[in-house]
């Protein structure tokens, strides 16, 4: 279902925990909530669930207002970071408590209850454990089975809150992979909080940056990363440098000198230049370049990540040599900018 | 296979790292033999003296089996009610943050400083016909001071604080996020106490019975001046060894302590193993 969130505002005791947050989710879309803490994600995700109420503002899945609605009448479902599975009941119970709960006729018969939380176990490949307790299992499966109790209640939108947070790094990439699967098999749409933009960038359609309470882009991985539309997104996806440069005619100025970079329709004036550490080019001799000493490297699996220090400043900036340059360690180094970006 | 398990349960377990093993487990087991097994172990050489016929003769009594069910029956019954009140006053303490709740927190545990013949005292003078809450259950045609139910409620104000402070602590425990989780799954406010957390409490609750249980059997100070102590009718088995000893009748005193040594033995043994199930299976502690 198609979830739209509108002018969303949120204050805990006056501190803005959202200021007017606005985001469409397709149907049947997986999509990530990144950003560093304190940056909303987690917030807006209890506003769509219906754990947290919108100081302004509304929520719609499709067409309905589901403002108006408690978390019980959304109908979402909803996975923990410490998975929050009832300890007392085995798997099968646990999967099934989000039908049996359900008042008069909205409850299937006990043994059609039974055969949709099986199916479901089966799906995220639990079979044979469901008399086991939550304590009987691995973090891993016990997310899985949080997962098969979640997608019970046929959710009209799947909310999950740091899912393999509290999953060792191993786990964390089979379970990316197996999430990525169930969702294109059941088409539920999905909403994930992360702080790493590995996991969102890999895993979801589109990924939503946010950062002190506000959104900063929304768009797929290539987006994100190509066309940062934000110092903060360029500093936050990814390895960056940051100079601070001026414009004189067109052209960009690092401290005393030019730096080879034409500027066309920029206005003169002073400017932040942001650049990958592998968008650049090497040069023999410098008729307009960056250049400095190198102060560091180190081998990063097939590169060389390069510190090199430039200018009166001495700023540092970090660049990605090929290896079979060799070792370059207090060498002198010139280079430019291939792709940048200007923030002013 | 299974040889090599039951050796190994069997087997004391390895000290670790940490030293003063042997040290620890030896004051452990001479302080506990010093404190509870040498008088225990007393009472029933006491008794196996006196002949088995004899001491079936003194505990087929009817007096005595009086005794024993009002003793059994009230601390059980007050037991019950105090598990009902003291969950509901643990939760308001660890859920509500409200004026007076510290003080309502430290009242909780006057029952285990308060000399408990004051305490028999004061629950007398105001459940007595003349009293205050008395007067007013009077015309009802309620007696509750010098009967059986004056027992039960000088067992619950003993008991009360048992029940509390096993549950309140694991009460603090409770992840919000399960009850969270029960209200996404769109489970009733109703539905999410009585189906997610009661049952989580269970073994705690079962501990505070135990212990108000345990308590309120062996309770004397406060019963007697509330109970009337009417042979047959409001006389606890406490008071009934005590009456014994009086008439310097001592098997007759040692029979009955040794059968409620028994009984409570048992009782206790019962719920123990029902916490340890319940512990290993939910993962409790683990």
């Amino acid at each position: 279902m198609e979830v739209r969130v509108k002018n969303i505002v949120k204050e805990f005791a006056r501190f803005p925990a959202l200021e007017n947050v606005s985001l469409d989710i397709r149907s049947g879309e997986l999509i990530a909530l990144l950003g560093p803490s304190g940056s909303g994600k987690t917030t807006l995700l209890r506003l769509i669930a219906g754990l947290e109420t919108p100081t302004t503002g509304q929520i719609f899945f499709g067409d309905e207002d589901a403002s108006q609605k408690t978390v019980q009448q959304r109908n979402i479902g909803f996975v923990f970071q410490h998975y929050a599975l009832f300890r007392h009941m085995t798997v099968l119970e646990n999967v099934s408590f989000g039908l049996k709960v359900r008042s008069g006729d909205r409850r299937p018969p006990a043994d059609e209850i039974r055969r949709r939380a099986l199916e479901l176990l089966d799906l995220v490949q639990l079979s044979g454990l469901e008399t086991r307790y939550p304590a009987q299992l691995s973090g891993g499966q016990r997310q899985r089975v949080a997962l098969a109790r979640a997608m019970a209640v046929e959710p009209n939108v799947l909310l999950l809150d740091e899912p393999f947070g509290a999953l060792d790094a191993q786990v964390r990439r089979e379970l990316r992979k197996w999430l990525r699967d169930i969702h294109d098999h059941t088409g539920h749409t999905t909403v994930f909080v992360t702080h790493d933009q590995e996991e969102a960038l890999e895993l979801a359609d589109r990924v939503v940056v946010m950062s002190k309470g506000k959104i900063e882009q929304v768009g797929t991985a290539d987006e994100i990363y190509d066309t940062p539309a934000s110092p903060f997104v360029y500093g936050f996806i990814g390895e960056s440098n940051v100079l601070p440069v001026r414009i004189e005619g067109g052209e960009i100025w690092f401290e005393d000198r030019p730096i080879g970079v034409k500027a066309e329709g920029h206005a003169d004036g002073d400017g932040r230049l942001y650049f990958r550490p592998h968008d650049i080019e090497m040069l023999e001799g410098c008729g307009g370049c960056l250049a400095g000493i190198v102060t560091a490297s180190r081998r990063v699996a097939g590169t060389r990540h390069v510190e090199v220090s430039t200018g009166a400043s001495n700023a540092s900036v970090e660049i990605e040599l090929p290896i079979d340059r060799g070792n370059v360690d207090g060498s002198r180094l010139a280079f430019r900018p291939k792709k940048w970006t200007l923030f002013r | 296979m299974t040889r090599h398990r039951t050796q190994r349960r069997w087997q004391i377990r390895q000290p670790s790292v940490l030293p003063g093993f042997g040290l620890a487990l030896g004051v452990t087991l001479s302080w506990l033999t010093l404190i509870v097994l040498i008088p225990l172990a007393g009472l029933v050489a006491r008794a196996s003296g006196i002949g088995l016929s004899s001491f079936l003769a003194l505990a087929a009594d009817p007096r005595v089996i009086a005794a024993l069910k009002v003793s059994f029956g009230t601390a059980f019954l007050a037991a019950l009610i105090n598990v009902v009140f003291g969950v509901i006053l643990a939760w308001v303490l660890v859920r509500y943050q409200f004026w007076g709740r510290r003080i309502i927190d430290a009242m909780v545990d006057l029952p285990f400083a308060l000399p408990t013949a004051v305490a028999g005292i004061a629950l007398t003078a105001i459940y007595a016909p003349n009293g205050w809450i008395g007067a007013l259950l009077e015309p009802l045609g309620l007696k509750v001071a010098f009967t059986p139910t004056g027992i039960v409620i000088a067992l619950i104000f003993v008991g009360l604080p048992f029940v509390v402070r096993t549950v309140q602590p694991i009460m603090e425990e409770i992840d919000r996020e399960v009850e969270e989780a029960a209200a996404t799954l769109g489970a009733t406010r109703f539905q999410t106490i009585s189906r997610v957390l009661l049952p989580g409490l269970a073994p705690a609750v079962l501990t505070g019975f135990s212990l108000a249980f345990a308590r309120g059997v062996g309770e004397y100070g406060s019963v007697i001046f509330i109970a009337g102590n009417r042979p047959y009718v409001s006389e606890i088995a406490p008071l009934l060894i005590v009456i014994r000893l009086e008439e310097f009748n001592y098997a007759g005193a040692t029979a009955i302590a040794v059968i409620m040594l028994i009984i409570s033995f048992a009782m206790l043994l019962v719920i123990n193993s029902i916490q340890a199930w319940s512990r290993r299976r939910y993962g409790y502690g683990a």
